[in-house]
């Protein structure tokens, strides 16, 4: 071991082990109580990055933004190609407290270890000792390295993944698959669509409108170029949830279609990628039925635009009220989402598979 | 909590896109606010109605319409609406999702026994209906003084804004329900002489808050805990809602009211039964709320003579406040020099069935205490034998559950542990969860998930007739025993624990917790 510091709540050292870094992090904790007993550990959840060492800072800075919805105990692994020793830091911050007398203190906790690519293969052995037992622990690769998270599926109870980093849906999906079949997944790239499948939920939610569900003849969703995996899941959402039997996927120019058989008519689906969308997500979507009604929404001022015109023409417009919560907002979401378990997103990814079949 | 039926619901197939949503969607509304220029307009409507904008977690489709006396166009009214807004939100306001939720506000004014404002109103309410093609759901918000609730509602329904053929009608009305039993009959029969009771939404803000609604969360969902929630192994509980604060600017209000009407005729009594209810068969509302008025009903109203041994009032007299001197209740701004009106109220109940017999319940609320707290403390019966040394330690200690509501949200269990070392010596420690430690969540404003609720017809964390009116059953008699006695009120000493008086509620080797 060498040049080992303490300083202000924050330990480093370089060519350490796991257990020494576990145990200077127990010492920061105590240091932290026997300054004030306001201080408590937050006990959510723990959160394993894996890294490239050059986009370290670039993480960091997104953690940092997601406002709200920090995990309690993060673990950044940052990935050097032929480092060969182990370099940590380690720290306990807390907010300032502004209480009252009796209010708490809630600190966070961050370890950061520098670790070489061949420690990928055998990464739980590092992480293992560092995780808070008993809480669930949450595994983002965000550049990659399969095997460092295949490596934590043992220890790890979900996995955070943006499927819109993988180009070809076919193979995004085919990850996604292996990994829930191990591990609760959360896609940043399902997330997006959150507030959309609320909306169109919503929208056919009053009963004089139920029944136009059974209708529905074309459903296009206007995406970001790279976020077609993101269009296949919410099709394969609205194909599940209706009882359609989605066809394969094909090219239209740049668009994708194809045709999903209803239990009334068939569906034609139809992914429009959007160039002047410059971050991952929905522009807008239009569902359409065999009776003539269609439904627009799109991304506006203050939530989202949608139009409505029904089979005689008639055209009426209003705003579905909302906020962007913005891509950190979107990490935060994915966070919060380990802790929760959204039953939809398995059988979507499962029509997301018979849309890319060959 | 599971959503009530609505208009033509019963026969209605499920919505097959809302399943497996976080957020289950809301029909389309029209939200009206009477009172909306008052003071819970501006600082709680308003905001709790921009942060589930902010959200997304307004229905699809919603209209606000703003109702009061004061005369203005919709424009001014916007112009204090975003105001409001801007000031109380508890989130910084996004100007482009302000803009959307006000865009389309009306406002209508009058007095309230004005028929033209209801005239108006109509009118307001189909042009929404007619202007998207869409029958709005209506939800009425009662914001104004008490005094008027029984009249907007009986001229909603000189009106036909009571009931609509195609859509669901519901009218939220804030607390006090009456200041005594009679008052809140006559309310109520008011009430549902023009409404169903499954249109009537009476709130108590703090069913709305996280931690109270966990106390069920607590209860029903951990098996650790039902086998001795009971008179078996609980040998005492106390309700405490203290504040550090005095009255403030609201002797008006404050005077006519009082600790016990303010406080424990509500929210106490709703932490009581949440505390002592059985399991309901479902957490739909009805089954909730029959278990609640059930806990009520086991509670005997005092005879006039027993109410000095089950209740005890005072004031705050002078005394110390975070280092600063505090003057008495008396002396405050407003209050008159005679003034009866109990600060601090306290009260030993039982609840008469098989689960609770011969269980005290202490209640406690007062202003000018030593710290602000809303808590619950079981305290679990002795253990029946001792074996380890007493010598040279605290020694074993009944064992207490303590659930915070508020301002350390959580839970803790006292514990009798070994102090390291070699002689079995036992002292108490604590195992305390927090919720700000284990959820990354914001709670959201009791408001929020209040309207919420009622927009979309969910009554679970409403008030029903019955249940206000067992509420005042128990605290109509000990308000009249206190009426009829005469002379000044004991006194306590401001930031201090409470009158010594409390005391005499106690049976022997129980005691207060410490403030």
């Amino acid at each position: 071991m060498t040049a080992s510091a303490l300083e202000g709540g924050v330990w480093s050292a370089q060519d350490t082990s796991p257990s020494e870094v576990e145990s200077e992090l127990r010492g920061l904790l105590r240091e932290r109580h026997a300054q004030s007993d306001a201080f408590v550990p937050a006990r959510v959840l723990n959160l394993v990055v894996i890294a490239d060492r050059e986009w370290r800072g670039e993480i960091q800075n997104r953690l940092e933004r997601v406002g709200r919805y920090h995990a309690s105990r993060t673990i950044l692994c940052a990935v050097e190609p032929g480092r060969k020793a182990i370099d940590g830091w380690a720290s306990v911050t807390a907010p300032r407290s502004e209480g009252g007398s009796g209010a708490i203190v809630v600190g966070q906790e961050e370890i950061v270890l520098d670790i070489g690519s061949h420690h990928l293969e055998h990464l739980d052995s590092i992480v293992d000792p560092l995780v808070v037992t008993d809480l669930a622990t949450l595994v983002w690769s965000p550049h990659g390295h399969p095997e460092a998270v295949d490596a934590l599926l043992d220890l790890a109870q979900v996995v955070l993944v943006d499927s819109v980093d993988e180009p070809d849906p076919a193979q995004a999906a085919l990850r996604a698959g292996r990994l829930a079949e191990r591990a609760y997944v959360v896609d940043l790239a399902w997330l997006r669509s959150a507030p959309w499948r609320e909306r169109v939920a919503g929208t056919f939610d009053p009963p004089e409108w139920r029944d136009d569900l059974s209708r529905i003849s074309a459903v296009t969703v206007r995406h970001s170029p790279v976020s077609v995996i993101a269009g296949m899941l919410f099709l394969g959402w609205m194909a599940v949830r209706l009882g359609w039997q989605p066809g394969v996927m094909v090219s239209h120019g740049v668009a994708l279609q194809g045709t999903a058989h209803g239990r009334h008519q068939d569906v034609t689906m139809r992914l429009e990628p959007d160039e002047a969308m410059s971050t991952p997500g929905f522009a807008g979507l239009t569902v359409e039925t065999a009776s003539g009604m269609s439904l627009s929404l799109d991304r506006g001022p203050g939530g989202l635009s949608a139009r409505r015109t029904d089979r005689e023409g008639r055209e009426s417009r209003w705003t579905v009220m909302g906020a962007s919560r913005g891509e950190p907002g979107i990490l935060g979401e994915g966070i919060r989402q380990a802790l929760l378990r959204d039953k939809s997103y398995g059988p979507a990814l499962a029509a997301v598979k018979s849309m890319v079949a060959a | 909590m599971a959503t009530a039926p609505t208009k033509g619901e019963e026969k209605e197939a499920e919505n097959p896109l809302a399943s497996g949503l976080e957020r289950l969607p809301i029909r389309p509304t029209t939200l009206t606010i009477f009172g909306a220029t008052g003071d819970l307009a501006r600082r709680k409507l308003l905001p709790a109605l921009y942060n589930l904008a902010h959200e997304g977690a307004l229905p699809e489709r919603f209209n606000l319409i703003g109702a009061s006396r004061s005369e203005m166009a919709d424009e001014e009214f916007r112009k204090q609406a975003r105001e409001s807004i801007q000031q109380f939100s508890r989130r910084a306001t996004d100007a482009k999702v302000l803009d959307a939720l006000l865009e389309g506000v009306r406002y209508v004014s009058g007095s309230f026994d004005d028929p033209g404002l209801y005239e108006r109103l109509g009118t307001a309410i189909e042009e929404c209906d007619e202007q998207a093609g869409v029958e709005f759901n209506r939800v009425y918000y009662l914001s104004t003084s008490p005094s008027f609730f029984a009249e907007i509602v009986k001229q909603l329904g000189d009106h036909g804004l009571d009931h609509h053929e195609k859509s669901d009608v519901r009218v939220v009305i804030e607390k006090p329900i009456g200041t005594n039993l009679r008052e809140a009959r006559e309310l109520n029969a008011a009430v549902l002489d023009v409404l169903d009771e499954e249109q009537v939404f009476r709130i108590d803000h703090y069913l709305g808050k996280e931690t109270v609604q966990n106390v069920l969360a607590f209860r029903f969902a951990n098996g650790l805990f039902e086998p001795i929630w009971n008179r078996n192994y609980i040998d005492y509980v106390q309700i405490t809602a203290s504040e550090d604060l005095g009255i403030g600017s609201r002797a008006g209000y404050y005077d006519a009211s009082g600790a016990l009407r303010d406080l424990v005729q509500n929210h106490m009594l709703q932490l009581l039964t949440l505390l002592c209810m059985e399991p309901p068969v479902s957490f739909s509302a009805d089954e909730v709320r029959d278990e609640k008025v059930k806990v009520l009903h086991s509670i005997h109203p005092p005879r006039p003579e027993e109410v000095c041994e089950m209740a005890v009032r005072a004031q705050y007299g002078a005394g110390v406040v975070a280092g600063e001197d505090a003057r008495g209740y008396l002396d405050e701004e407003d209050v008159p020099a005679d003034s009866a009106t109990e600060t601090y109220a306290a009260l030993r109940l039982e609840v008469d069935n098989w689960r609770w017999a011969g269980v005290p319940i202490y209640l406690r609320t007062g202003k000018r205490l030593a710290r602000k707290v809303t808590e619950i403390a079981i305290t679990l019966k002795p253990v029946p034998h001792l074996a380890f040394q007493q010598e040279g330690a605290v020694g074993v200690q009944p064992n207490q559950i303590v659930l915070t509501v508020q301002p350390n949200e959580g839970a803790s269990i006292s514990l009798g542990a070994k102090i390291p070392g070699t002689r079995m010596r036992i002292r108490p420690v604590n195992m305390e969860f927090l919720y700000g430690t284990t959820f990354m969540s914001e709670s959201p404003e009791a408001y929020e998930r209040l309207i919420m609720d009622a927009m979309r017809g969910d009554a679970t964390l409403f008030t029903r007739d019955d249940e206000v009116e067992a509420q005042w059953t128990i605290v109509d008699p000990i308000l009249e025993g206190w009426g009829a006695e005469a002379g000044p009120i004991p006194q306590y000493e401001s930031g201090a624990q409470g009158p010594e008086e409390a005391e005499r509620l106690l049976e022997p080797d129980h005691r207060w917790r410490a403030i």
